[in-house]
């Protein structure tokens, strides 16, 4: 098997208005689909983040208070997990609950370096 | 200060009742090889209610605040160690705890009421396991389960605080080295996992009920816990086995009888001379009620029987309306499935009532195996009497001596004292 990455877009103008009984809802949700993907053995890990950011940037010459991107494409969270292909990696992806909230996810495969 | 004291009393309460179950569900967040830890949450939890409350007040609910705190301390514990390898999550179910998508959910979903009931049950078995001595299996209990505090424990085997510690440390030794978890035995298993679980119960209350201690609070502390950990065993379907309500009501008859057994002073009161008006008639109708459910099928175990007679024993309106005959046909088939002595010598005292000091003197002498005998108090405190009520005044003192040199409690030596000073005057 390979690792992939799930790099996870937005959704936070959404997720911040939620009622809590709408936020503990959606918390069950995360926790249904992470604990199937533990059960087959394919989590590796991932937390959510933190809006506020410190980027880097002209090669580490200036540091801005803000991430990089913002708004639809600020980097809400992130997953590492297991498949065979980038097809079966995508195909997980679709019952990610981020996605309640309109996020984008990106899966992107661990490239191994030589 | 009455406040305070209010604290102090509801929280002691609390400890006792909840702080077992609370390491239970911890022990199965962090493992068996952590219980330290998770012994260490449950007491910062239970400073954290002292401290807030002295300022703040009492909560509306103290028990759900002190579950709160103590989940709450997990949670920072987990994000703390979560890359420590100090905890193993490798169980799918704990994996989700490192994530902060799932850590809430999931650490909620470990404190649910349905479970706690069972990780408690299952860290009581734990304990018990066959391997582990029973001494340490009684003072991993009630360290670990019942919220004693090692030098409480240390009170209560009459040991020092220095002994206990080295007990624990080998108990949690064992369990770190085969891995034992905390969990309900499969069926096959049950009936001699609960067996064993039983007599650790038992013993626990006996050095309650018996008259070791000279300290009251200690021992209806002890007798107190016993009971709870019987009546959890109760409380679930696949554990509520015939002879753990034989026990149940056997401890009840004799709780029932804990206040007429010593006067205020501490002096011991044998059972002709207890005023049976203050036996407690609400224990004797529970525990009547827990024996007729303890007879369905087929077991009959030594709590059964002994149950009976202490049944017996309670019924009868004044001492010489007991019924004689029927305890000894108990005592006769109490001997048919165990060999222990003292039941021997328990039966050689119904002897004595019922057909005199003479019979009672030879059924002592029938015992083939005198050495193990002689090093038992009951054995020579039974002989006093028998020789006593022969009028062999000079046997009779030797016999008392001898118990009285075989007996470390002081009630019981006080006791001994007593019939041989009045056995001189």
């Amino acid at each position: 098997m390979k690792e992939f990455l799930y790099i996870i877009r937005g959704g936070q103008e959404v997720y911040e208005k939620n009622s809590p009984e709408q936020m503990q809802k959606h918390m069950e949700h995360w926790q249904q689909w992470m604990g199937g993907l533990a059960e087959q053995g394919k989590l590796v890990g991932g937390q959510p983040l933190m809006n506020e950011a410190k980027t880097l940037i002209d090669g580490g010459a200036k540091v801005i208070d803000r991430p990089l991107a913002e708004g639809k494409e600020l980097i809400g969270g992130y997953l590492l997990i297991k498949a065979n292909s980038i097809d079966e990696a995508a195909k997980i992806a679709k019952d990610c609950p981020s996605l309640e909230y309109n996020c984008s996810i990106e899966v992107r495969e661990i490239s191994p370096m030589e | 200060m009455e406040n305070k004291d209010h604290i102090d009393q509801t929280l002691n309460h609390l400890f006792r009742q909840e702080s077992g179950k609370m390491v239970a569900v911890l022990v199965k967040i962090f493992g068996t090889e952590n219980i330290e830890l998770a012994e260490d949450v449950v007491q910062d939890a239970l400073v954290s209610a002292l401290e807030t409350w002295k300022y703040r007040g009492m909560p509306d609910n103290p028990k759900a605040w002190l579950y709160r705190t103590a989940k709450n301390k997990a949670i920072d514990i987990i994000r703390r160690k979560k890359h420590s390898h100090l905890i193993d999550f490798s169980d799918p179910k704990k994996q989700l705890l490192t994530s902060e998508y799932t850590l809430t959910t999931t650490m909620n979903n470990f404190w649910e009421e349905n479970h706690i009931q069972d990780d408690f049950l299952g860290m009581m078995y734990a304990c018990c396991h066959p391997d582990i001595s029973q001494e340490n299996q009684i003072t991993f209990i009630l360290k670990s389960l019942c919220g004693f505090s090692t030098k409480e424990v240390a009170k209560s085997f009459l040991t020092s605080e220095d002994t206990i510690s080295k007990r624990l440390y080998r108990t949690k030794e064992y369990f770190r080295e085969h891995k034992i978890r905390p969990e309900i035995p499969p069926k096959a298993a049950i009936n001699s996992r609960t067996s064993t679980v039983l007599s650790a119960i038992y013993l626990m209350f006996n050095e309650g009920y018996n008259a070791t201690h000279t300290d009251q609070l200690i021992r209806k502390d002890l007798i107190a816990q016993a009971i709870l950990l019987c009546r959890s065993l109760l409380q679930n379907l696949q554990t509520q086995l015939p002879e753990a309500y034989a026990l149940m009501a056997l401890m009840h008859f004799h709780a029932a009888r804990i206040e007429s057994r010593v006067t205020a002073e501490g002096t011991l009161i044998l059972l002709p001379d207890q005023d049976r008006n203050i036996w407690d008639k609400k224990l004797i109708a529970a525990g009547n009620n827990y024996l007729n459910r303890a007879a369905f099928g087929d077991a009959l175990t030594t709590y059964h029987i002994e149950a009976a007679i202490a049944y017996q024993h309670c019924i009868a309106t004044r001492y010489n309306k007991t019924d004689w005959k029927k305890i000894l046909s108990y005592y006769d088939l109490l001997l048919k499935i165990t060999t222990d002595p003292i039941v021997f010598l328990n039966r050689c005292l119904v002897i004595l009532e019922l057909e005199g000091a003479e019979k009672a003197l030879d059924t002592v002498y029938e015992i083939n195996d005198q050495k193990t005998m002689e090093k038992y108090y009951l054995y020579h405190a039974v002989l006093g009497e028998i020789y006593h009520r022969l009028r062999q005044t000079a046997q009779a003192i030797k016999y008392y001596n001898k118990a009285l040199q075989l007996t470390q409690s002081k009630i019981e030596q006080q006791f001994l004292r007593n019939k041989i000073a009045g056995i001189l005057n």
